[in-house]
């Protein structure tokens, strides 16, 4: 009877398989790789696609960082980092620079990545048409085609009918100029992130059984008219109210006392990490 | 402490998969894994369909942890047989070759070899029987010995009986038309994701993997009127399947020389569906033609369902969502259908706000307007 796990889970056959998939994304930047998807230990759309990325390009040496929602203490984000380090041994970090591999569910962290990361986003909708298109066999060759009126049309109707755009996350992205891709439910706020990325960016569905890549240094561009630029979420004239950041993405928090919001980071380890370095700072001053 | 997404994950997640421990031993009984496969035979069955790994023993393990729960069953089969590396295809099973155990048919009342009821549900009158409140195993012993005692009686053939296919029968009369078998290997799904226009071969797995309900229902809406298949059922058959592999460094290929590894048990439906096409002269005419099902264990009411699907992915052209190979091979699938509608119980407060972002931007923008 087996007992033991193999490391990282997924057996050798299956590890290589979807490396080769990543490769054929990375040279095709944005276009969707189909892949033989497995069947994970955890539930399909809860991050399958991500994580048998993950599995497939850890090393012993890597040091990983899972966030769910800005978080990497949320539940999701823990139950994946437990079932990598199980079956891996791998150090798991929640600083953002100390990790070599970050897994993301809807974030992009704020601390710009770097060339020694690599970054995986979890997709549920890999497909930017399947709104203005429900048939895969259509979708595929529209993008052949680079036939992309749907996208456009969308955003369109959009602003005929509400005076301007309302896509919420998840708003579609143009790579290196040519296929039109779904940047994950990453929030328009992290869209410019992609742009010129320095990381490389692996996109996993599982369920849906693509692999897709924005390899470090590309173009990515928000759809968007030149009469109606795109815009990210506004958070203006908020700050946080723990450690004061501004021109971040944040999360609402309503007092349940009073009423009112208040504003409070979203990257949970971004937050500390500033919170950690004013404390230091008043450390410093008091003891000088 | 309560369900916070920022901070406490791992403690909340430990209490919980502690609470579920408690929640399945609380009762302080246990249920051996030999008891589920003993006793729950075609739950185990239709485990092993759905997750498409044959182990009885496995599946019943995953009954006992999944305490009961079949979604939850399949998806623990499933995340195992990811762990197994794939080493070989078997050779092509010929379903003559079937040591059945039940064979009816309902086109003929007389068909070559004979109608064989097996053990079915389908006769029995749907009673609550409390007598199975008072079971034990020297009642058990007994009747099991009385029925022993009952077959002894009976005299049985020497030779291993194979049972001709109905169909056969037909296709010498000319009533079905006759392919060469295409012994060309499939293409499997599970290591390369299906493409659209799907092969035969591939929408036949995705049919056979399908959660049995899902296919059931699928099956009845074609049936009832959201298709245009109504088939009549040839044969249905269910037994056992002999597995052959060839050696795999082997360059001669004899038959004699392939390894038998043991038999799956099966469900195999062959439905006979009536389509017009025109002939030379190009005038409408009647054929018959077969829809095709198979799963694993005994599930016939899945097996005849797939083979009315089957029927209906074959003729795509009709307006009904049940002959749209993407509607039905995509939705089918129970490890894919319950996680991602299990998904919604995940936050989602970054798009939410996002959402909220627009609709606010929105709501502002038209204030403006009307002032």
């Amino acid at each position: 009877m087996k007992i033991n796990t193999h490391f990282a889970f997924l057996d050798e056959g299956s590890k290589k398989e979807i490396r080769r998939a990543m490769l054929k994304a990375v040279a095709i930047p944005g276009y969707q790789v189909p892949f033989a998807s497995r069947e994970m230990p955890i539930a399909r759309g809860w991050g399958t696609g991500g994580l048998q990325i993950t599995l497939s390009v850890i090393g012993t040496e890597d040091v990983l960082k899972v966030i769910d929602q800005g978080a990497d203490e949320s539940v999701n984000a823990v139950s994946i980092k437990k079932l990598v380090h199980e079956t891996t041994g791998v150090e798991v970090a929640e600083r953002t620079q100390e990790a070599s591999l970050i897994q993301s569910r809807h974030r992009i962290p704020e601390v710009p990545l770097t060339d020694e990361q690599i970054l995986v986003l979890q997709v549920p909708t890999p497909e930017p048409l399947r709104d203005v298109e429900a048939s895969e066999y259509i979708t595929k060759r529209l993008h052949s085609e680079d036939e992309y009126s749907g996208a456009w049309l969308m955003l369109f109707e959009q602003i005929m009918k509400y005076g301007k755009t309302t896509t919420n996350a998840d708003h579609p992205v143009y790579v290196n100029g040519r296929y039109v891709m779904a940047p994950s439910p990453i929030p328009r706020f992290d869209n410019p992130k992609m742009h010129q990325s320095e990381a490389l960016i692996l996109l996993g569905a599982g369920r849906e059984k693509k692999i897709y890549a924005v390899p470090p240094y590309t173009d990515v561009e928000s759809l968007a008219f030149e009469d109606y630029p795109f815009t990210v979420e506004s958070f203006d004239g908020q700050h946080c109210h723990l450690c004061g950041a501004k021109d971040v993405f944040m999360d609402e928090l309503i007092d349940p006392a009073t009423g009112e919001a208040t504003y409070q980071c979203n990257d949970i380890s971004f937050c500390v990490d500033r919170l950690n370095d004013k404390e230091n700072v008043e450390v410093e001053t008091s003891y000088a | 402490m309560g369900y916070v997404a920022v901070k406490g994950g791992t403690a909340a997640i430990e209490a919980s998969i502690k609470r579920l421990k408690y929640e399945r031993l609380k009762g302080e009984e246990i249920i051996e894994v030999n008891t589920i496969l003993s006793t729950m035979r075609t739950m185990v069955d239709q485990v092993m369909s759905e997750s498409s790994l044959y182990s009885p023993f496995l599946a019943a393990l995953a009954i006992k942890q999944a305490e009961g729960s079949m979604e939850e069953a399949v998806f623990l089969m499933r995340a195992h047989r990811s762990t197994l590396p794939r080493l070989y295809y078997s050779q092509t099973v010929e379903s003559e070759s079937m040591l059945v155990e039940r064979r009816i048919s309902a086109s003929f009342k007389d068909i070559p070899g004979g109608q064989l009821l097996g053990a079915t549900y389908d006769y029995t009158h749907r009673l609550l029987d409390f007598h199975l409140t008072e079971e034990n195993a020297e009642k058990n012993e007994q009747w099991l010995q009385d029925y022993k005692n009952e077959l002894r009686t009976i005299e049985t053939p020497d030779d291993v009986q194979y049972f001709p296919k109905v169909v056969d029968y037909l296709r010498e009369e000319g009533l079905f038309e006759t392919y060469e078998p295409d012994n060309t290997l499939p293409k499997d799904i599970t290591k390369e994701s299906i493409q659209f226009p799907a092969s035969r071969s591939e929408r036949l797995q995705v049919l056979t993997r399908g959660q049995t309900g899902a296919v059931t229902s699928l099956g009845y809406a074609s049936l009832r009127g959201y298709g245009q298949v109504h088939p009549t059922v040839g044969e249905v058959r269910v037994g056992a399947l002999p597995i052959y592999v060839e050696h795999p460094n082997e360059l001669e290929t004899d038959e004699e020389d392939q390894f038998y590894i043991g038999d799956v048990k099966a469900t195999e439906v062959e439905s006979f569906v009536p389509v017009s096409v025109k002939n030379d002269k190009n005038e409408e005419e009647l054929e018959f033609e077969i829809g095709y099902g198979i799963c694993y264990g005994q599930n016939e009411t899945k097996a005849i369902a797939m083979s009315i699907l089957d029927q209906c992915l074959e003729h795509p052209e009709s307006d009904f969502p049940t002959h749209d190979e993407e509607f039905v091979l995509l939705h089918i699938d129970s490890v894919e259908s319950t996680g991602f509608i299990s998904h919604l119980k995940l936050p989602h407060y970054v798009t939410f706000q996002s959402k909220l972002d627009s609709i606010r931007q929105v709501k502002k923008g038209v204030q403006k307007n009307e002032n």
